[in-house]
C-alpha cells in the first residue's frame, strides 16, 4: 500500500500568518494601539483612586444593583485582595477583562443578531464558533503573538477569541426563542425590521443574551492565566510566576484573587440586568 | 348596498416546490388531490374571491385546515398570496412596496391574533401604545388614544399591569385595544375567542356586537365554531378546503344550505338561538281603543279566539284585551281603556327564539313584536315558532311592515 505523503498543513498556517503580518502588519499594529489604549485606560480608571476609595465606590454599586450580601461580600473580598498585597495586579486584570470582554460583546451580539436572521450567516458562524471554544487556546496565542507580539494585546485578542462564543450563540439563541406570534404582531402592526428587532425581539431575548454576556466574562477571565505566558500583567502573571517557582502558598492567594473577582463579575452582570427587568422598563 | 371596502380576486396560496405554476392548473379546474399528485402542490387557499363590505362583520368559518387562517394572513399580506388580488379601496395590496404596505398595516388594518400575542416585557398600556409608538406619534397623544381604547374595552385603570398579571379574557381585550387604539378602518380577527372559556367567550362575543354598534368598523372574523359565526356575522364565508363553499347571512345559510357539506356543517345548529322574532312573527291583528267593546267581542267569536291587540292612532301598541273582559265591559258599557291589559309581554324583533320560550310559556296573552317606537311590528304564535324550529319555510310570515298591520277586523289567533 502506498502511503499518503501528509498534508503539509502546517506549512500552510505558517505561510499564511506569514503572509497575514507582512501585508497587514500597520492594521494590525493600529489595532495593537487601540486595544493597549483601552486596557491602559480600564486598569488606570480602577488605580486612580486609593484602593479603600475604590472598595466603597464597588460597594455602594454592588448594593445598588444586588442586595446587601453582595455588597458585604464585594468589600470583603476586595479588603482582603489589598490586604494581601495584590491589588495593582488584580485592577489590571480587571481592566484586562473588562476590554476583552467588551469587544466580545460589541462584536458578538450583532453577529448573533445577523445569524439569527440569516441561515446564510449561521450556516457559516456557527462551525467557526466550535472550532474558536475547542481548539486549545494555547495554539491561537501563538499567531496572536505573531501579530501584536507580547504583552497585553495579544491576550486580549486571545480572550476575546476563546469567549465571545456564548455571546453569540446566546443572542441567536433568545432572538430565535421569540414566539412566532409575537414577530407577526409586530409585523401585523406595520413595524419596520429595527423596530422589530429592538422594541419586540431584543428585549424578549435579554434574559438570554445578558446569560451570554456572563458566561462570556467568566471565560475571559479564565484566560487571563494563560495570556500572562505571553506577557500579560496582571494577577495571572503573579499566579504564572508562583506555579513555575513552585510558591504553593503565593499561587494559593492569588488564585483566590482570581476567584473573588470572578465571583463579582459574576454577580454583577446577573443582578445587573435583572435589577433592569424589575425596573419595568 | 354598501360598496365593498375590501376586495378579494381569485386569491390563492399555493405550497411546493414551484407554487406559481399550480395556478394555471388550478384555474383549469385540477382538484386539490390532482395537484399534490401530479406536481405536489398543496393548496393553502385556492381561487378566492369575496367582497367584504364597509362596516360589517364578516365571518370566515371553517374546520381547522380550510385555509381560513392563511387567507386572513393574506388580507395584510403577513402571508403572501401566491396569485390574486386584494383590492382595499381598490388599490391592490400586492402592487404595494414594503412601506406602502406598513402603511396600509399601520392606519387601516389591524390584527387580533388568536393567543393573543401581547408583548410579555410591556405594560398594558405599553402593548396598547405599541402601534402609535412605531408611527412615531407623539407621547401624550398616543397615551391619550391608548387610555381612550383601554377605557372602550373595559380596562380602565389596568393600564400599569403586565399582561401575565392578567385573565385570558381580559388578555384578549387588550389585544383588541391594541388593534383599536390605531383607529383602523378593518380589523381582521383571527379566532380571537378561541382560547377563551365559553362563558368569557359569550361575553366577549357580546361586547364584540356592543362596541360595533358604537364604531361601525368593518371586522373579519375568522371561527371554527358555527355558533360563534352566527351570533357575530352579519355575513358569513365557510371554507372548505382551501375553497369558498357558501357565503350568505346566517338565516340564508340555515333555510338554503349550497350543498351536503353546508347542511353537515350546520344540522347540529341550535336553531332557536339563530331565528329571531322578526322571522317568526305572523301579521298582527288589532283595533283601536276608539271601537268599543262590542266590535272587539264580535271580531273576537268571528275568528274564534280569544284576544285582541289594542293600537292607538299612530299604531303604537297600547294593550291587549281578552274575550272575557271585552264581554263583561259590553254588558256594563265600559270603554276598552278599562279593560286593557298593558302589562302583557313584548319582544324586539330580533329577540332570538330560545329567548321567547320563557315569555310565551309563562303568560295568558299573546306576545307582542313591537319596534323602538312601540309600534306594533307582528305577533307571536307558538304554532308557527315550533314550525320554525323544525326547518319549515315561511312563506306567509315574511317581515311586515307596521302599515300592514289590520286593524279593526283584526284578530289574534294565540289560544
Amino acid at each position: 500500500m502506498k502511503s499518503i505523503p501528509k498534508l503539509p498543513l502546517a506549512e500552510w498556517i505558517e505561510s499564511l500568518v506569514d503572509g497575514m503580518e507582512r501585508t497587514l502588519g500597520g492594521f494590525f499594529d493600529g489595532l495593537s494601539l487601540t486595544i493597549e489604549t483601552i486596557v491602559d485606560f480600564f486598569a488606570g480608571l480602577f488605580l486612580l483612586p486609593h484602593p479603600l476609595l475604590f472598595i466603597v465606590i464597588i460597594g455602594i454599586i454592588a448594593y445598588l444593583i444586588g442586595k446587601w450580601q453582595l455588597a458585604l461580600f464585594t468589600v470583603i473580598g476586595f479588603l482582603l485582595i489589598d490586604n494581601l498585597g495584590y491589588w495593582d495586579e488584580t485592577m489590571s486584570t480587571l481592566g484586562l477583562v473588562i476590554t476583552s470582554g467588551l469587544i466580545s460583546i460589541l462584536l458578538g451580539i450583532p453577529i448573533g443578531i445577523w445569524s439569527a436572521y440569516s441561515k446564510l450567516v449561521h450556516r457559516i458562524v456557527s462551525p467557526l464558533l466550535d472550532f474558536m471554544q475547542t481548539m486549545p487556546a494555547f495554539v491561537y496565542l501563538l499567531p496572536a503573538v505573531t501579530f501584536f507580539s507580547l504583552g497585553v494585546v495579544p491576550g486580549v485578542i486571545a480572550s476575546v477569541i476563546f469567549a465571545i462564543p456564548p455571546t453569540i450563540r446566546l443572542t441567536y439563541l433568545g432572538i430565535k426563542q421569540v414566539s412566532g406570534e409575537l414577530t407577526e404582531a409586530a409585523n401585523a402592526f406595520g413595524s419596520t425590521s429595527w423596530q422589530k428587532l429592538f422594541k419586540v425581539e431584543l428585549p424578549l431575548a435579554m434574559p438570554t443574551l445578558m446569560a451570554g454576556v456572563n458566561q462570556t466574562i467568566m471565560l475571559s477571565l479564565s484566560m487571563v492565566v494563560i495570556a500572562s505566558m505571553i506577557g500579560a500583567q496582571g494577577i495571572g502573571a503573579t499566579v504564572y510566576r508562583a506555579v513555575t517557582q513552585l510558591k504553593i502558598g503565593q499561587g494559593f492567594e492569588a488564585g483566590l484573587a482570581v476567584v473573588v473577582l470572578a465571583i463579582v463579575l459574576d454577580r454583577f452582570t446577573q443582578n445587573l440586568f435583572k435589577s433592569k427587568s424589575q425596573r419595568g422598563d | 348596498m354598501n360598496q365593498p371596502l375590501l376586495q378579494v380576486r381569485e386569491v390563492s396560496k399555493l405550497f411546493g416546490p414551484h407554487p406559481e405554476q399550480g395556478i394555471p392548473l388550478l384555474k383549469q379546474g385540477y382538484t386539490k388531490e390532482r395537484l399534490l399528485k401530479d406536481k405536489g402542490i398543496t393548496v393553502g387557499v385556492g381561487q378566492v374571491s369575496l367582497d367584504i363590505r364597509e362596516g360589517e362583520i364578516f365571518v370566515i368559518m371553517g374546520l381547522s385546515g380550510s385555509g381560513k387562517s392563511t387567507l386572513v394572513r393574506m388580507l395584510n399580506r403577513l402571508i403572501e398570496p401566491t396569485a390574486g388580488e386584494i383590492l382595499l379601496h381598490g388599490r391592490d395590496l400586492r402592487k404595494m412596496n414594503k412601506a406602502e404596505l406598513r402603511e396600509v398595516r399601520r392606519k387601516s388594518i389591524s390584527m387580533v391574533f388568536q393567543k393573543f400575542a401581547l408583548f410579555p416585557h410591556r405594560t398594558v398600556l405599553q402593548n396598547v401604545e405599541y402601534g402609535l409608538e412605531i408611527q412615531k406619534v407623539a407621547k401624550k397623544e398616543r397615551r391619550d388614544k391608548a387610555m381612550q381604547a383601554l377605557e372602550l374595552v373595559g380596562l380602565k385603570g389596568w393600564e400599569l399591569k403586565m399582561p401575565d398579571q392578567l385573565s385570558g379574557g381580559m388578555q384578549q381585550r387588550v389585544g383588541l385595544a391594541r388593534a383599536l387604539a390605531n383607529d383602523p378602518e378593518i380589523l381582521l380577527m383571527d379566532e380571537a375567542f378561541s382560547a377563551l372559556d365559553p362563558l368569557i367567550r359569550r361575553d366577549m362575543q357580546d361586547e364584540l356586537l356592543e362596541l360595533q354598534e358604537k364604531m361601525k368598523k368593518t371586522i373579519v372574523f375568522i371561527t371554527h365554531d358555527l355558533d360563534e359565526a352566527l351570533r357575530l356575522g352579519d355575513r358569513i364565508a365557510l371554507m372548505k378546503d382551501g375553497a369558498l363553499v357558501q357565503i350568505g347571512t346566517p338565516e340564508e345559510m340555515l333555510m338554503n344550505p349550497a350543498n351536503r357539506y353546508v347542511e353537515r356543517f350546520i344540522e347540529d345548529v341550535d336553531l332557536s338561538k339563530v331565528l329571531t322574532a322578526a322571522r317568526v312573527m305572523r301579521r298582527p291583528e288589532a283595533v283601536t281603543l276608539d271601537r268599543g267593546p262590542r266590535v272587539a267581542l264580535e271580531l273576537m267569536r268571528e275568528r274564534g279566539i280569544s284576544n285582541l291587540f289594542v293600537i292607538g292612532r299612530g299604531k303604537q301598541l297600547l294593550g291587549v284585551i281578552t274575550a272575557e273582559d271585552a264581554s263583561r265591559a259590553a254588558k256594563s258599557s265600559m270603554g276598552l281603556e278599562e279593560i286593557l291589559i298593558t302589562d302583557g309581554p313584548r319582544v324586539a324583533p330580533d329577540t332570538v327564539l330560545s329567548d321567547l320560550f320563557e315569555v310565551t310559556s309563562s303568560s295568558k296573552v299573546p306576545l307582542a313584536v313591537i319596534d323602538e317606537q312601540e309600534r306594533l311590528l307582528g305577533v307571536i304564535v307558538r304554532g308557527a315558532v315550533l314550525g320554525a324550529l323544525a326547518g319549515e319555510s315561511h312563506h306567509e310570515s315574511k317581515e311586515v311592515s307596521p302599515n300592514e298591520v289590520h286593524t279593526e277586523i283584526a284578530v289574534s289567533r294565540v289560544d
